[in-house]
Formats: structure tokens, C-alpha cells, sequence
């Protein structure tokens, strides 16, 4: 009997060169927990029976397009629509030998914090099912954490990957800009958006990441890659870290998460760090604003290419013009339209200065920033969300009340800095995210310093109500 | 508001979006509230600051100039919602 629950995608790792299981039981045995345990969670739009390849098997977020497996990205318009190639990602777990278990549920264009904007229904929080599990990679999160997948793969444009790890108490990392391809992966906002792996310890999360980073041909906005190093020391001696004022100090985080985040950052100090403050009063103050004209001003332009003529949906008509706009309007969910419609005003004559134009120079502020303090600190350390899970339905007709939730995720996002998820404690008996930021390739940084605190931490990423 | 109920229209128009009366009207609501939110950005000045486009220094990333094989026509119309011949086939533009 394989215990999902716990089993770490390592300790597969070696059940399978020891031949004490094979790759087909390993996947029989993750299918048999999906059948069990996602009627209620919804993790999966759909699931893979037949393993490809005898390796560790992955659930991927739908957003990445694979082979001969529908891809929907959430949304209606691409109900039905079965790519006839690969992502690179989902190529190179192909060639690593990891069967596809299945695509997992996300918000509709992986546009939201709570998975409930999938045109499929929400994902629920494996730890609290009233509550969401964040988003838009909620159903990656909640696979890995009620263990019906030992990893997989999520995306992250503004904290996609990072804070729906948080809101499920594993680790998720939003890797440096360039390092992983995007090639076959559903669009938002090509400046922003990027590959990463989710998982329930750091080690497995480092794996992952070293499977799927590197240059890719076929996207050129990708770079060399340094060796990945996977973490084993438990000291932090040497390391500088940043707490930065703003980021922990910000309205609306809630005293259970300052505690564990506290509590983690003294940990660090025993375990040898230098910790010290800093600054970045302008990237959190003016982040979020500038996040929401450049991201969806992105979005509406690669949201143009669903207009009803070579894939997805179609609404006949009439006439070409009205065929495109009635297919778009009834293929896209809320949250399309107003990132959509959000876009192309702050890109329409008139306005392009004062909104996407500044936005952009904003941006540089926040890169001078970070840049700033990194020659003070080698990471800096905040809480990944304000909130703990929130319950289902509690923000979802208030949009600038969702968009908070990436208030400390978005301002590393924007800069193009990687990012780890690592689960630091519970509050009310969810669990709280630590979020460490690094410079641009400083993974092995972040894998060093998340590893030797997760075993100072000792949080325990089974779900108590299924222990 | 930040937004009219015009500019709203004019704006589905520019992104190609038939918007039900409804729509409109909550979203004359809610991007007006989300525009007086972002607008929060032109509180800086930042005349002298240059604009970022791409978080990375990156030149152009060439690739080799050298044949490989690309979709099969019948895989690129796997999806197609009409296709005729070797062509999409769409309704009449006006």
C-alpha cells in the first residue's frame, strides 16, 4: 500500500530503483487517491490512465499544452481543444520518464487568487474544502497537498504559483524570468508570466525545477541556466537577510501570518543568518497598480488570438465581424473580459501614456529597488499571502478585494526575481507561506535557505484533516 | 466615474467583445473602480525615468537559419471549427 499522503516525490524516486514498486503501481496509486479524494477537491479537470514513461508521475497545470490531452486553461473557449504538440515543459517530463497524471484546475487564463474563476467550477482547500486553495494554480496546490500528486507544474504572472502554495502548505517556486520555457503554455502577459515547479519539500521542488529550466530554442526570451544544486546543508551561516519594512508591515496581513513569519525569521538567526531590515516603499505602495495596467494590457493583446477561426470555440453568424465578437463574448468568463477590456483602454489613443507608459517606468522603479537592497542582502524574506485560505465566495464580486491577495507576490514578479514558497506554520489551523526572494538566478540561493529552514520549521504538509 | 458607459462601449468594440446590456453596466461599475485604483501610478513623477518593458537584458536571441519540420496540414486544422480545403473557412467580412 504507497501512502500518497506523505510519500515525497524523493522517497518514489527510490521506491522505484529499488524495484520495490513500478511506475505503473506508482501511477495506479495516485489515480486510485484522485478517485478517492477529488470528487470533493476538484483538483483535475482530467486525468491520464495509461502512464507514459515509468518515472515519478506529474500533474500539470492546464495551461501547459500536451500532446493529445485536451487543454482548456479554465476557459469555455478552448473547451475541447487537444493540442497536437507539446509545451517544452511537458516535452522535457516526457523525457525524464514522468508519466502525466492529469491537468489540473486553474482560474480561467490562470487570471486570479482563488481558482474560482475556472469555467469547470472552483478547487477546494484540501485543509478546509469551504475554503479556496488560491490561484490560478489552485488545483496544482491542492493535488500536491491532499496527495494526489507527489509534484507538479504550475504558472505564475503575478503570484500564481507562490500564493496558492502558501494557501496549501507546500512548496512552490516562481522561478527567475528566462530560465524556464514557455513554449505551448497559454498565454497572459508574456513580461510577466513563467513556469515553475510546486511540490511538498524543497529538495523535490529543486529536482523539478532542474528538469524543466534551461534554454529553449524555441522560446528566445529564455537564458543559460547555472547547475542546480540540490540542498542538503541545514546551517544558514554567511547568508544575509533582508526583512523588508513594507512587506511585513503591510495593511491587511493578518497577526496569525505575521506571527509565523516572525517565528521563521528567528529561526534563520539561530541557524546562523544575518538578518537585517530594508526597504521597498515604493514597490509595494505602487506594485499592485502597476501589475494591473501592465498585465492586463499584455493580456488583451494575447487574448486576441481567440477569435473563433482556428481553434476553440465559434459562434455563427452573419458576417466575420460579428461571428469574432459573439464567439468571445460567450467564450470568455468575467475575469477575461475585465482584464481584456482593462487592457486595451490603458493601451487606447488617449490614455497610453498616462497608464501603460507610466506603469512601465514604474516598473523600473521597483527593479532599481530590489536592486538596491540586494546589495545589502543575499534574499529578502515576507509573507507570500496577507491571509491564511479565505472561504469560497468571500471576494468574488469584489475584483480590487481579489487582486490584494498577490499584494506581496507581485512586486519580485515584476522585476523578473525568483521566489519560494515555504510553508512556515499554521494560523487557526491553516497553513502560512514564507515567501523568500532572491536576485535574478539565485535558485540555488533560495533552495539553500528554504531547505535548512523547512527542517528548522518541521511543519507537516499532510492536510491534519486527513492525517 | 473613471470610465462612461461610451468608452466602455467603445472599448468592447476595440477588443472585440459583443457585451450583453448587463455586462456593460457592471463593468462600467467595476473598471471604474479598478481604473481610479490603478490610476494610483500617475502619483509619481517620473519624467526622468526610463520605461521597462522585459525584466531581462536580453539582445536578440538568434536561431539557426535551417529547415526543420513543422505541424502537418491536417494537424494544423485539428482544431479548426470549419475548415475547406486547405483553408479556414469563415463567414463573410462586411
Amino acid at each position: 500500500m504507497i501512502d500518497t499522503l506523505r510519500l515525497t516525490a524523493e522517497e518514489a524516486l527510490g521506491l522505484l530503483e529499488r524495484k520495490e514498486v513500478s511506475g505503473a503501481e506508482l501511477h495506479r496509486a495516485y489515480l486510485d487517491a484522485v478517485a478517492e479524494r477529488d470528487p470533493e477537491l476538484n483538483c483535475y479537470l482530467r486525468t491520464v490512465d495509461e502512464p507514459a514513461g515509468d518515472n515519478v508521475p506529474i500533474a500539470l497545470k492546464d495551461v501547459i499544452s500536451t500532446e493529445g490531452v485536451e487543454t482548456t486553461a479554465g476557459s469555455k473557449i478552448l473547451e475541447g481543444y487537444v493540442p497536437v504538440f507539446d509545451a517544452t515543459v511537458a516535452a522535457r517530463c516526457k523525457a525524464a520518464g514522468l508519466p502525466l497524471l492529469g491537468k489540473t484546475n486553474t482560474d480561467e487564463f490562470a487570471m486570479g487568487s482563488s481558482t474560482e474563476n475556472s469555467a469547470y467550477g472552483p478547487t477546494h482547500n484540501p485543509w478546509s474544502p469551504g475554503r479556496v486553495p488560491g490561484g490560478s494554480g489552485g488545483g496544482t496546490a491542492a493535488a500536491v497537498s491532499a496527495g494526489l500528486a507527489p509534484w507538479g507544474l504550475g504558472s505564475d504572472t503575478g503570484g500564481s504559483i507562490k500564493q496558492p502554495s502558501a494557501l496549501c502548505g507546500n512548496v512552490g517556486l516562481r522561478p527567475t524570468y528566462g530560465t524556464v520555457s514557455r513554449y505551448g503554455v497559454v498565454a497572459f502577459a508574456s513580461s510577466l508570466d513563467q513556469v515553475g515547479p510546486v511540490a511538498k519539500n524543497v529538495r523535490d521542488c529543486a529536482r523539478l525545477y532542474s528538469i524543466i529550466a534551461g534554454r529553449d530554442p524555441a522560446d528566445s526570451t529564455t537564458v543559460d541556466v547555472p547547475d542546480v544544486e540540490l540542498p542538503d546543508r541545514e546551517s544558514l551561516k554567511g547568508l544575509r537577510i533582508g526583512v523588508p519594512k513594507e512587506m511585513n508591515e503591510a495593511e491587511g496581513i493578518e497577526p496569525g501570518v505575521t506571527a509565523a513569519v516572525q517565528k521563521a525569521i528567528e529561526l534563520a538567526r539561530e541557524l546562523g543568518a544575518k538578518v537585517g531590515e530594508c526597504e521597498l516603499p515604493r514597490s509595494v505602495e505602487y506594485g499592485l497598480p502597476c501589475y494591473y495596467l501592465i498585465a492586463p494590457a499584455e493580456a488583451s493583446s494575447n487574448l486576441a488570438r481567440y477569435d473563433g477561426v482556428r481553434y476553440g470555440l465559434r459562434v455563427e453568424a452573419g458576417s466575420y465581424d460579428t461571428m469574432v465578437e459573439r464567439t468571445r463574448d460567450a467564450g470568455f468568463g468575467d475575469e477575461p473580459k475585465r482584464r481584456i477590456m482593462l487592457g486595451a483602454y490603458a493601451l487606447s489613443a488617449g490614455y497610453y501614456e498616462a497608464y501603460y507608459g507610466q506603469a512601465q517606468k514604474v516598473r523600473t522603479v521597483i527593479v532599481r529597488e530590489h536592486a538596491a537592497a540586494f546589495e545589502r542582502f543575499d534574499l529578502l524574506v515576507s509573507p507570500t499571502s496577507p491571509t491564511v485560505a479565505f472561504e469560497l465566495g468571500a471576494k468574488t464580486a469584489d475584483p480590487l478585494a481579489m487582486y490584494l491577495s498577490d499584494l506581496l507576490t507581485i512586486p519580485s514578479c515584476m522585476a523578473g526575481l525568483p521566489g519560494l514558497n515555504v510553508p512556515c506554520g499554521l494560523s487557526d489551523g491553516l497553513p502560512v507561506g514564507l515567501q523568500l526572494i532572491g536576485p535574478q538566478l539565485s535558485e540555488n540561493t533560495l533552495f539553500r535557505a528554504g531547505h535548512a529552514l523547512e527542517r528548522a520549521i518541521g511543519f507537516d504538509p499532510v492536510p491534519e484533516r486527513l492525517r | 466615474m473613471a470610465i462612461t458607459h461610451e468608452e466602455v462601449l467603445h472599448v468592447a468594440k476595440l477588443a472585440r467583445l459583443e457585451l450583453t446590456d448587463d455586462e456593460v453596466e457592471r463593468l462600467t461599475e467595476q473598471l471604474g473602480a479598478i481604473l481610479e485604483a490603478v490610476s494610483k501610478v500617475s502619483e509619481l513623477d517620473l519624467s526622468d525615468v526610463p520605461p521597462t518593458s522585459h525584466p531581462l537584458e536580453l539582445v536578440n536571441g538568434w536561431g539557426e537559419d535551417e529547415p526543420r519540420e513543422s505541424l502537418s496540414l491536417d494537424q494544423a486544422f485539428a482544431n479548426a471549427p470549419t475548415r475547406e480545403g486547405d483553408l479556414f473557412k469563415v463567414p463573410p467580412t462586411t
